[in-house]
């Protein structure tokens, strides 16, 4: 089981910019660091922040935020099938699932599943870099360079992008269904602008994987 | 803003929630099972791109080639914490040469 470094380091950038454009939208330093200690999901809080900006009203911001992390539901339902945990750990485990910490757990994992103080000593350290960096934005808004914060943007895509390149070499299968995934959510991202991002990536991957269960199985499951 | 954040919790927190608490025990046929296993590759996929092409504002050319140094790295490290130091140090290296 991997560690959170790589986690963390994606999302250092990220939140640092959150606190930012929070500061930026009004809110106050402990409001932004409350909302990604609570919330804890990256893109549902750029948007309340920008609903916030423009004056959207509180279930406005609820609603969209449902939708946004419905996502969260099929990832929970893969990873509450990997790891091995008690009714009560579980609850507490959920909590850290986001679209990072699942496709590390799942992409990453050793075959035969994952356990639940891996997934926990992973997930917490992405949490701490979430909310530290997100406080250290909003607080040091002014001093912080933004250009090069904006320039590290690109490491959570790093990180996608070398979790599956290993598994796409592995299995032409895997290699297919991502591509293709791609695809579909750039031809929605085009055809449906006003489709939310998370609707997209919901239904990426419900109708890619579908596409997937009619190929043939890898001669050595992963 | 304290009701705002408690809602926000509350709607993302129950859908990550739940399925610990019922999926676990169902016993999945085995298509179900074999759709869940593309889960974490279609999701892979629908993350990398487009978004990648916004990942450094402004820079989408940029941006997708410190994807595809990610991507080559890949084949050969294995350490997933330092292709990502790498593609952010080739961004920040590369951010002041005119690449859109």
């Amino acid at each position: 089981m991997s560690n959170g470094l790589p986690i963390a380091l994606g999302y250092l950038p990220v939140a640092i910019t959150f606190g930012i454009l929070g500061r930026q939208a009004g809110l106050s330093v402990a409001a932004v660091t409350g909302m990604s200690a609570w919330v804890y999901a990256g893109a549902s809080q750029f948007l309340a922040v920008k609903m916030i900006a423009s004056g959207a009203g509180f279930f406005q911001i609820i609603l969209a935020t449902l939708i946004l992390n419905f996502r969260h539901f099929l990832m929970s339902t893969v990873l509450a099938r990997k790891i091995e945990v008690s009714a009560n750990k579980a609850a507490a485990l959920s909590y850290w699932v986001t679209d990072e910490t699942f496709v590390l757990a799942s992409v990453h994992a050793r075959p035969g599943g994952l356990s639940a103080l891996g997934f926990f000593t992973m997930a917490v350290l992405a949490y701490l870099a979430w909310v530290s960096g997100s406080f250290a934005g909003g607080m040091f808004a002014d001093l912080i360079p933004v250009r090069i914060v904006d320039g590290m943007g690109i490491g959570l895509y790093a990180l996608f992008i070398a979790l599956l390149i290993p598994s796409a070499r592995k299995h032409w299968q895997f290699a297919l269904v991502a591509a293709l995934s791609a695809l579909t959510a750039w031809g929605l991202s085009r055809l449906a602008p006003g489709l939310s991002e998370g609707w997209t990536l919901i239904a990426a991957t419900l109708g890619v994987s579908a596409l997937g269960t009619l190929l043939p199985d890898a001669e050595s499951e992963p | 803003m304290i009701w705002l954040l408690a809602g926000m919790f509350l709607v993302t927190y129950i859908p990550r929630l739940v399925p610990f608490l019922f999926a676990r025990q169902l016993d999945l046929p085995p298509w179900v099972q074999k759709w869940l296993k593309f889960f974490p590759y279609a999701a892979l996929g629908a993350l990398i791109f487009p978004g990648i092409l916004t990942a450094v504002p402004g820079r989408p050319a940029l941006a997708a080639g410190a994807g595809i140094l990610a991507a080559v790295s890949a084949l050969f490290i294995r350490n997933i914490t330092v292709i990502v130091v790498l593609a952010i140090a080739a961004v920040l290296l590369l951010q002041n040469i005119g690449i859109p």
